[in-house]
């Protein structure tokens, strides 16, 4: 049971976007974004779909995931359509829907922003899809570190999700012990108005929080004694590797957006 | 060996007591005993009798109220000397589920030395070096949740090790394992007893545990009732039931068949001894 439970999004893979250091693909995800928002041209926006289905072929992520990731745009597509589409003047009146006109402007607008949409989720989507949440969350609470001279406990936070991941299938696994535990004592999940199920459910509930607060008492306890304390320097051993790969990534993302700066593309 | 007899955790008349838990009796008085480098105490004592408070005092996560605890003869209420405290007496805890820190193994191992504060290539070395020491190559990628309750148990242990500690002190460290967890727990601290010289106090219910001990230590009520070599306290058998424990089943054994006039020694510990002696008494009749 607790095998199945996938975190977050992940697929593990080794692929050189796998490799790279979780603070450089935020910084390079981040400056993506902005690169898309430059571009003013169709062309553009193909050779950066092309891009993004490139860089998923090299990661190894299967087809399916990217389709399940686009499946919500799909819905603010179909609304920006709506309103581009009716709302927007200019260019040739194509059709006329009694007093509403849907003019070529508008259509194009439309089919751009909605481009640029689903090229910019592929691109969120394939760092989400390869990178641990444990690695994200940590090179987010980089980004955020300067917040630390204001009083933010970011490095806190950061541990405080980490050790969150870690216990969600120790807190499973729990969960289905208490579950048979009731059942054996005749206990009923399944039948019944959902009051009444959402009321059998208490017995599961209450020792359920009982024991993560127990464990949570003696895991804070291990904690110290193995050296943690709250506001005490710490180094971290993973995610803080920076290779050649990294810096590549970088410069080859600042290049494209100076030559898009520079053609007007 | 310079310093081999050098004491690595002294108790000076220690008294410790829980505040607001409106027990009249402190959890612990007076205790005075120190442990030498390289030494493996057991530490027995009934339910209550202040085993796990004993062991917190020495890994400074409890303070004693009176009296003093040194570590390496550093005081346990020097605040700013506390990593080092903490660091050359690592602790390991009963159940083995609710000491792991990190997503996977690799990490909790990196937890301590990362608490240190150290560079990160001296911590990829000695991960990399501990693993390799308790045979733990194979679980470094491994989350936590998917371990055995004997190898988390190891895990942790490594955890302590990798911060190259003087001394290990664990509570019950097998109370929550299998036949196999325990023995292959056990194998582990006795080896690294043996091997680097790492002192080890290790609270126990199982008197089979404790006669492995170089020295065991009997506390009852707070107080120390016996300290000496396995042999003198496991096989003082009077002593133990006054406190409600027990000894070995073939120290048990053994005093039984003296009670019915088989003429036993009265320092038989384990099942080894005892059956040598029963054929060296079938061999003479």
């Amino acid at each position: 049971m607790a095998r199945s439970i996938t975190m977050g999004q992940y697929i593990p893979g080794v692929s050189i976007i796998h490799q790279l250091n979780p603070r450089f693909k935020l910084l390079t995800l981040v400056l993506i974004l902005a690169l898309l928002f430059l571009l003013e041209t169709f062309g553009a926006l193909v050779v950066s779909l092309g891009m993004a289905l490139a860089l998923f072929a090299m990661a190894g992520v299967p087809f399916k995931y990217l389709l399940r990731g686009l499946r919500p745009v799909l819905y603010i597509s179909i609304f920006a359509l709506i309103i581009y589409f009716f709302f927007t003047s200019g260019g040739v009146v194509l059709f006329r829907i009694g007093f509403l006109t849907v003019e070529s402007e508008g259509g194009e607008q439309g089919i751009f922003i909605i481009a640029r949409l689903v090229v910019l989720v592929l691109f969120s989507l394939l760092v989400t899809l390869t990178t641990t949440p444990l690695s994200l969350t940590h090179g987010m609470a980089y980004f955020l570190s300067p917040l630390q001279r204001l009083g933010l406990p970011t490095e806190e936070v950061a541990m405080i999700m980490a050790v969150a991941l870690r216990f969600i299938p120790t807190l499973m696994e729990e969960s289905q012990r208490l579950m048979r535990a009731q059942l054996a004592r005749g206990a009923d999940f399944e039948t019944g108005s959902i009051f009444k199920r959402a009321r059998n459910l208490v017995p599961l509930i209450v020792p359920l929080f009982v024991s993560a607060f127990r464990r949570a008492d003696e895991l804070a306890i291990a904690m110290e004694a193995r050296g943690f304390r709250i506001g005490a320097k710490r180094t971290r051993m993973q995610d803080d590797l920076i290779t050649f790969k990294d810096w590549a990534a970088l410069v080859i993302t600042l290049a494209l957006i100076v030559l898009v700066l520079i053609f007007n593309l | 060996m310079a310093g081999q007899s050098a004491a690595i955790i002294e108790s000076k008349d220690a008294y410790f007591s829980y505040s607001g838990d409106g027990e009249p009796s402190p959890a612990l008085s007076g205790i005075n005993f120190s442990v030498k480098r390289g030494e493996y105490v057991a530490l027995i004592g009934p339910n209550g009798s202040g085993k796990t408070t004993l062991l917190k005092l020495f890994n400074a996560l409890l303070i004693p109220s009176n009296g003093e605890v040194l570590v390496k003869g550093i005081s346990t209420t020097e605040e700013d000397k506390l990593p080092e405290v903490r660091r050359s007496c690592g602790m390991i805890f009963q159940n083995p589920d609710n000491q792991l820190v990190a997503t996977t193994v690799e990490e909790d191992l990196a937890f301590g030395l990362e608490n240190l504060a150290l560079p990160v290539s001296v911590i990829r070395k000695r991960v990399k070096a501990t693993a390799a020491l308790l045979g733990l190559e194979m679980l470094l990628k491994q989350p936590p949740h998917l371990l055995s309750g004997g190898e988390k148990q190891r895990v942790a242990i490594a955890g302590v090790l990798a911060m190259e500690p003087d001394c290990i002190l664990m509570d019950e460290p097998t109370a929550m394992l299998d036949p196999a967890g325990r023995h292959s727990v056990l194998n582990t601290v006795h080896a690294l007893n043996r091997n680097r010289g790492i002192a080890v106090i290790h609270v126990t219910h199982f008197p089979e545990e404790a006669a492995l001990a170089g020295r065991v230590l009997a506390l009852n009520e707070g107080r120390v009732v016996a300290d000496g070599a396995a042999k003198k306290v496991l096989t003082d058998l009077d002593l133990l039931h006054k406190i409600g424990l027990q000894g070995t089943t073939a120290g048990e054994l053994a005093a039984l068949l003296r009670l019915g006039g088989c003429p036993l020694p009265s320092h038989i510990l384990n099942n080894r001894e005892l059956v040598d002696n029963i054929c060296t008494l079938a061999q003479n009749n």
